[in-house]
């Protein structure tokens, strides 16, 4: 059975939001869903899956916090643990089962209200093996850049085309929370943080939400004439144990690629996908993952990078709205974000971002240090 | 559903979060008759991140859960996790998507010093809950409180089922708090934590994991596999968050949850088409609350089914054969083991002692959550 995305709500995102609660923000990106869909949240919708994880949200059970604001008091409704596109792929999943119609997928960061995120994040660290350590989390990010530049023999270069490349696609979208005109030099002259990264690679926290509407293809078809079809899904964890983790890849990126891409039936996503927004919150993981994804070769991303392939009218645009480096680290909202960018791409409104003609792309991510979990959605238009 | 394990469940256990999970995975696959290898995809279920101190606890053990290199989700719905764990693992096969999916709840209370209750002082609206500084003692109290005074219900007919409870756990070889001798007059005369709460009105915190295995009808039939029970309808439901808005008297959210579900499973009379029930027990009124909400007893109906007898083990209606949460232990999460792995093993025979005397065919499974706001249910046919 296929599945169509039938409404995209999204809020600005932007690095702090002080006017707004996070049930506010929930609040405007389901009603821009919803309207956008052409649903009644408290009649139409059979599931409702929010995405959220307690710590970020400073919560010590954050599902009791999600149904008013969506609509899905006294309905079936429940948390996922991960990031948004583990939230899709439930959704996906309930739908295949016959048993719900039309579903709501939600996820969101309220980064701004985060007050010790390094603390935070420490306490994803292994409390008897890693923590002790006493490092920022962030140089497990290093440590990984590194091992990945050395094996692909990447010029350090090709971070500073990426960042200088999101930075400015962040510019021509609207909602993107870090836009700016910066260049490779301005990259390579930033302070190093967590070597061999700088300032610049590390994309800074974001507040905002994204809301999707699923349906079932009968009734999508009800919905909306040209649904975006969600082809295929898949998702997949790596050893949460650094030591044990394959490197210098992303093992989590390419495992959930090939199950995503199998549902989706495409079989060379090097020709076949036509633009990809890739979880880029550290600069390499952008390379990293277009690597795993099979959208370039081994040792090849880099490279590419530095001749403008993944720039907006390159020959695979990836992270045409900026990623996270130009749009803002929003977390658990961090594929959910990207799906939307995506399925706005494919029904061409994508706006001051446009790709010409995209009728085939994906949206992947990452669940963040310290994790080696990952997921992948393929989405499409058409036949 | 063909296979299912648990660890013990005791106040505190030496074991990691990781080693917990690996404990009951290992003995699911083992009564399964299966090998990591011929598991699809893992689904894990766990309550407050900071009961365990760790952020992401999902992936910080999903190793010991098998996880690693698979699909693996983790579902969080408060304590209503207990059952609904096997709701996402039901549809990860129904789906079509995967043939066998291993599903490990964990949940590991006693990092939490001095006391699990801790935690709970977090999970209130910050503005309109927390400046009052409530506990969950203390609202439940007030929750039990509105069921008795709207029934006219006597705290000793409450009392009864911490007592069944507590005496059903006997035979169960995970049990925290089994007794064989407990009264009512032993309840009645337990501390005071919020009247009409008493200490032996509540069920004890608790580290400990379990897990299940299910796999579509195809593997089952294709491997053979002898022992099983099959899963016919699952229902969730949350209700607003505004619980002050809310008659506590009756949960309604269950029994939308509870209507979801058979309706999926074809039932129409529940009272006479289920023949057993493992409602969410961490309270002794819960018990009640919940089997009303069930649809399986009249509003304020359900102390009387418990004094006369109907819900015991040898009755019309063995309600908590397991021992529930009151006599098992409550690590919230992992009581999938008291709820949907009594169901497993009721309805496959190999309940030992605590194997309801007569012939059971259906039963329901149902957990409760969140800000006393949560239902999932999953109803259970041999």
């Amino acid at each position: 059975m296929r599945v169509g995305i039938i409404g995209v709500g999204m809020t600005a995102f932007r690095p702090s939001t002080p006017e707004y609660s996070w049930k506010e923000l929930m609040f405007e990106a389901a009603a821009r869903a919803y309207a956008d869909a052409g649903v009644d949240p408290r009649t139409q919708v059979d599931s409702f899956v929010t995405c959220a994880e307690d710590y970020y949200e400073g919560f010590g059970i954050f599902d009791e916090f999600v149904p008013d604001q969506l609509g899905a008091a006294l309905r079936p409704t429940c948390t996922v643990s991960g990031d948004g596109l583990h939230g899709l792929a439930s959704a996906f999943m309930q739908i295949q089962t016959g048993l719900v119609s039309v579903a709501v997928v939600e996820a969101h960061s309220k980064a701004s209200d985060i007050v010790t995120l390094e603390g935070v994040l420490e306490h994803g660290l292994d409390p008897i093996w890693t923590k002790p350590l006493g490092a920022h989390p962030y140089v497990l990010a290093g440590l990984e850049a590194d091992a990945f530049l050395r094996a692909t023999r990447t010029p350090r270069r090709a971070l500073d085309a990426v960042v200088s490349k999101n930075r400015r696609n962040g510019l021509r979208n609207v909602r993107a929370a870090y836009g700016a005109d910066v260049d490779e030099a301005q990259v390579a002259s930033s302070p190093e943080a967590f070597s061999p990264l700088r300032r610049l690679d590390v994309s800074a926290p974001a507040d905002g939400c994204v809301v999707l509407v699923l349906a079932s293809e009968a009734a999508a078809r009800r919905f909306r004439a040209e649904p975006v079809w969600l082809r295929g899904i898949g998702w997949s964890s790596e050893s949460p144990s650094i030591g044990t983790r394959e490197g210098p890849g992303a093992g989590y990126a390419r495992d959930a690629a090939a199950m995503a891409y199998r549902l989706a039936r495409i079989r060379r996503p090097a020709q076949e996908v036509q633009v990809a927004e890739v979880d880029d919150r550290f600069s390499f993981k952008e390379l990293q993952h277009l690597e795993a994804l099979g959208l370039a070769k081994a040792g090849d991303a880099g490279r590419r990078a530095l001749k403008g392939d993944w720039a907006l009218d390159g020959r695979l645009p990836v992270n045409p709205s900026g990623g996270s480096l130009g749009g803002g680290n929003v977390f658990e909202a961090t594929g959910l974000r990207g799906t939307a960018e995506v399925a706005l791409q494919l029904r061409g409104e994508a706006d001051g971002h446009q790709v010409d003609g995209a009728r085939v792309g994906i949206a992947q991510a990452w669940r963040f240090v310290p994790t080696a979990t990952g997921a992948v959605a393929v989405l499409g238009v058409g036949r | 559903m063909i296979g299912a394990g648990m660890t013990l469940f005791r106040r505190r256990l030496q074991e990691t979060p990781p080693e917990l999970c690996y404990e009951a995975a290992r003995m699911a696959l083992d009564s399964a008759g299966l090998e990591l290898s011929d598991i699809g995809a893992v689904v894990s279920g766990s309550a407050p991140d900071a009961f365990d101190g760790v952020h992401m606890k999902g992936e910080y053990y999903l190793d010991g859960c098998g996880g690693v290199g698979r699909p693996y989700m983790r579902v969080f719905t408060g304590g209503g996790t207990g059952v609904f764990s096997t709701i996402a693992g039901w549809w990860h096969v129904a789906s079509g998507l995967f043939d066998a999916v291993l599903v490990v709840n964990e949940e590991k209370m006693s990092c939490c010093q001095p006391h699990p209750q801790s935690v709970f002082a977090n999970i209130w609206d910050p503005i309109l809950d927390r400046p009052l500084q409530p506990n969950l003692v203390w609202i439940f109290a007030m929750e039990m409180n509105r069921y008795m005074t709207v029934h006219g219900i006597k705290k000793e007919d409450i009392a009864l089922v911490a007592v069944k409870n507590k005496r059903n756990a006997v035979g169960h070889p995970c049990a925290q708090l089994a007794d064989p001798n407990i009264t009512v007059d032993d309840v009645m005369r337990s501390e005071v934590m919020a009247w009409p709460v008493q200490r032996l009105d509540i069920s004890p915190p608790s580290d400990g994991a379990s897990a299940i295995v299910l796999a579509s009808e195809e593997f089952i039939r294709r491997r053979r596999i002898k022992d099983r029970a099959w899963v016919s309808g699952v229902g969730w439901c949350i209700d607003s968050t505004m619980w002050t808005d809310r008659d506590l008297v009756f949960p309604e959210y269950v029994a939308r949850a509870a209507k979801m579900a058979y309706k999926m499973a074809r039932i129409d009379r529940p009272r006479k088409q289920i023949d057993f029930a493992e409602p969410y027990d961490p309270f002794d009124y819960k018990e009640l609350h919940h089997l009303e909400g069930l649809l399986l007893a009249d509003r304020g109906e359900a102390p009387t089914l418990t004094r006369e007898g109907v819900t015991a083990r040898d009755g019309d209606l063995p309600t908590c054969p397991s021992g529930g949460l009151l006599g098992v232990g409550n690590p919230i999460a992992a009581t999938m083991g008291q709820k949907i792995g009594e169901l497993f093993w009721q309805l496959t025979g190999q309940a030992g002692t605590r194997q309801i005397p007569h012939e059971v065919r259906t039963g329901v499974a149902q957990a409760w959550g969140d800000l006393m706001q949560y239902g999932s249910v999953v109803v259970m046919r041999a």
